[in-house]
């Protein structure tokens, strides 16, 4: 198959042409011509490399009420997805080589996106003693992020273990990190909303004591860590100080974290409740900085979909999470382009070449240039909508942004040279 | 006033003394009467939706409503298809199609009663949610101040105990403070939330210092089974710093009054000689709680003056 991409603009820069053929992007430059090609006239879009997600619910096996992997892999092919890393926390719980085979061939399946398996780290996401971490990772699944996602990796001896042991496997730890005892029924970002609105508070510190504890266990034992949904400005601190004393951390924040504060607990609609929970303006500020800085590496989505009776109760009774693959780079043009805190150069950094170098996917993050794989994106930035939750391709509706006008809208995708997202609808 | 009584933010100063008003006004018409009764929402439906058990509070609701002639359909969580795990949602639209005008609403979650005026077209009142608010003991309280002392402008009143756990507290900080009362919260730091120091309220961790300067000791109710998530060590060592005992009573101005929103734990954080002692208003807490809910109905529904 030959593409012929006309007049786009690769990273926001000057237009170019862009040729993509067998799989693999042939040339870039100026009036390209290819008899043979099928033309997409890119005049005034930007092109980026495939976003990678490095942390996406797709909750099947288990949940298929609320996503499956083809419900979860059309959202992500839509948000300009070409790989998804898809969290363990299913229903059996992807803690061996069986489960996480089986979502990888379930990606392959649905064919839109690289489904990329994550393995837990303990069994049943217990805490308790290691899974077969080697297994999985030798798997045809090649996990190379393992994370108990959901639950804490709490037990220090337990997480500096995982950290040492994933050394051997070219692998790492992403810990979702709350000090459970801290967290005890929290609903929401302790401080004083919560103390007005009469919900038990996840304190900041929470979040900032593992993170502190754990950046301190990888440089002791020189293994690598990822720090899942960074929420805090005091996180951000941390991550600071851990890099600049060598750590092998990396970290990552959702668009919600990005976008939104505790404001929204007022009116105690569920569809914000998330853990970690919406912070306050000035954490807000923070992971817009250290994202902006480098300090945190990439965008992560968390997708969480829920069915509707999971979010439609009282805020205590309700799942916490809520959707982001579709929305994920509207809201980091949002609050990181349009505020100039980011370029595309960056938004391509934080949202595709980090991630997947943390993943270790040789083939996503790579650059827009010749010989590279044909994995890229197409977004219109002068477009804006307002978010309509019935109109997502995920099977849920728990979107935080419902009724909200953002800017962007990704028009193709390709994934190695096939579309999977053609005028901004799905290919299959 | 609003439709909805969820919160004591609802309530400006013109609409909290409006209810205090209407609630004088009831009860003068009502003294002395045999049938305790007036015809005023006569043909209207108030439904008693409570997920938490909580007779005295579900009882005055039922005697106001009954009092003002509306029928009463009382809607317990217990032995309903609510236990079995029909959702609040399903429930309000059950009860919207049933012709419910008003749905007087007790949950354990905060905000459940937020949520139910989202879903129907009745008002709501909120009889408790979680540790949230509990707007109608706040007005109570408020009615049986200005009774008391006449006034509620200046009024200096100590609230003391479990502030972080508690519903009653953060309902009458806000609508004492509306009312031009000064709102002080006294506990160990361990039962105040994090984020009071946002609250239009002093904060105090001693108790005797605050005594002398009030006019007002309201009492909350302090669950024995905190100290085993270590809010404080034990029981004793409690009711020694924060309980209410007849030395520390002494220290209060002649005038000064003693209340308690109810169950007591005689002993905990209260001494059985200061409940029934003189300056204690918790029995008549309890009648004005009729009252004051009487004029919330009426109010709300606005049912034709008598
Ligand atoms: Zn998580």
């Amino acid at each position: 198959m030959t593409v012929l991409i006309r007049g786009a603009r690769p990273y926001g820069e000057d237009a170019a042409d862009i040729l993509l053929r067998d799989g693999h992007v042939a040339a870039v430059g100026g009036s390209l011509s290819a008899p043979d090609a099928e033309v997409v006239d890119a005049a005034g879009l930007v092109a980026l490399p495939g976003l990678v997600d490095l942390h996406t619910h797709l909750r099947e096996p288990g949940r298929e009420d609320a996503e499956t992997v083809e419900t979860g892999s059309r959202a992500a092919a839509l948000g300009g997805y070409t790989a998804v890393h898809a969290m363990a926390n299913t229903d059996p719980v992807a803690d061996t080589a069986g489960v996480v085979e089986q979502v990888w061939r379930l990606g392959q399946q649905a064919g839109l996106v690289d489904v990329v398996p994550v393995g837990a780290v303990t069994v049943g996401l217990r805490g308790e003693r290691l899974a077969e971490l080697g297994a999985m990772a030798d798997s045809a699944a090649r996990v190379r992020v393992f994370s108990d996602d959901g639950m804490c990796v709490a037990d220090p001896a337990l997480m500096r273990r995982a950290l040492e042991y994933v050394k051997a496997l070219d692998g790492v730890v992403a810990q979702h990190a709350e000090e459970p005892r801290l967290t005890t029924g929290a609903q929401m970002h302790e401080g004083d909303r919560s103390a007005r609105l009469g919900l038990t508070g996840w304190p900041a510190a929470a979040e900032e004591a593992i993170i502190a504890r754990d950046v301190l266990l990888a440089g002791h034992v020189g293994a690598r860590l990822h720090v899942c949904h960074v929420s805090t400005a005091g996180s951000v601190e941390i991550l600071r100080w851990a890099k600049s004393r060598g750590v092998q951390v990396t970290a990552e924040v959702t668009p919600h974290h990005l976008l939104l504060t505790d404001e929204c607990a007022e009116g105690y609609d569920p569809v914000f409740k998330v853990n970690p929970p919406l912070r306050t303006d000035a954490d807000v500020a923070a992971v817009r900085r250290g994202l902006a800085e480098g300090v945190i590496d990439a965008v992560a989505t968390d997708h969480a979909p829920h069915a509707v009776e999971d979010k439609e109760s009282e805020w205590a009774g309700a799942r916490p999470g809520m959707l982001g693959l579709e929305q994920a780079l509207s809201v980091v043009v949002a609050t990181m382009v349009e505020t100039g805190l980011l370029d595309w150069r960056g938004v391509a950094d934080r949202m595709s070449v980090r991630p997947a170098a943390i993943g270790r996917l040789e083939t996503h993050g790579r650059p827009l240039a010749p010989g590279e794989p044909a994995t890229l994106l197409l977004l219109d930035p002068a477009a804006r909508a307002v978010v309509d939750p019935a109109a997502l391709a995920s099977r849920s509706r728990n979107s935080p942004y419902a009724g909200r006008e953002l800017p962007g809208r990704v028009v193709h995708t390709f994934l190695r040279g096939v579309p999977t997202v053609t005028d901004g609808k799905a290919t299959r | 006033m609003r439709r909805h009584l969820l919160e004591a933010a609802d309530l400006d100063r013109a609409d909290a003394t409006l209810v205090l008003d209407t609630a004088a006004q009831i009860d003068a018409a009502l003294a002395g009467r045999e049938v305790k009764k007036l015809p005023t929402l006569r043909g209207r439906t108030v439904v008693n939706l409570f997920y938490e058990d909580s007779t005295r509070t579900r009882i005055s609701f039922e005697l106001a409503a009954k009092r003002l002639s509306a029928d009463v359909i009382n809607f317990s969580a217990k032995g309903s298809s609510v236990s079995k795990g029909e959702s609040l949602k399903d429930t309000a639209l059950t009860l919207e199609a049933m012709g419910s005008d008003a749905i007087v609403v007790r949950h354990s979650a905060s905000g459940a009663p937020h949520r139910l005026a989202h879903w129907v077209r009745g008002s709501v009142v909120n009889a408790g949610d979680g540790t949230h608010e509990h707007p109608t003991q706040a007005l109570l309280d408020a009615y049986t101040i200005r009774h008391r002392l006449g006034r509620l402008e200046g009024v200096r009143v100590a609230v003391v105990g479990d502030v972080l756990h508690s519903r009653v507290a953060r309902s009458n900080v806000r609508l004492l403070h509306t009312l031009g009362a000064e709102v002080t919260l006294v506990a160990p730091p361990t039962l105040l939330p994090v984020g009071v120091g946002s609250w239009p309220a002093e904060v105090s961790y001693d108790l005797d210092a605050v005594l002398p300067k009030a006019d007002v000791v309201m009492m909350l109710r302090v669950q024995a089974e905190r100290m085993a998530a270590s809010y404080f060590p034990s029981a004793r060592e409690y009711s020694r710093r924060y309980g209410l005992d007849a030395r520390r009573m002494a220290a209060l101005g002649d005038d000064a009054i003693v209340m308690h929103p109810g169950p007591m734990n005689r002993g905990m954080e209260i001494a059985a000689e200061v409940a029934d002692s003189v300056r204690s208003t918790i029995v008549e807490q309890v009648g004005n709680g009729v009252s004051v809910r009487m004029a919330v109905l009426y109010l709300l529904l606005g049912g034709a003056p008598s």
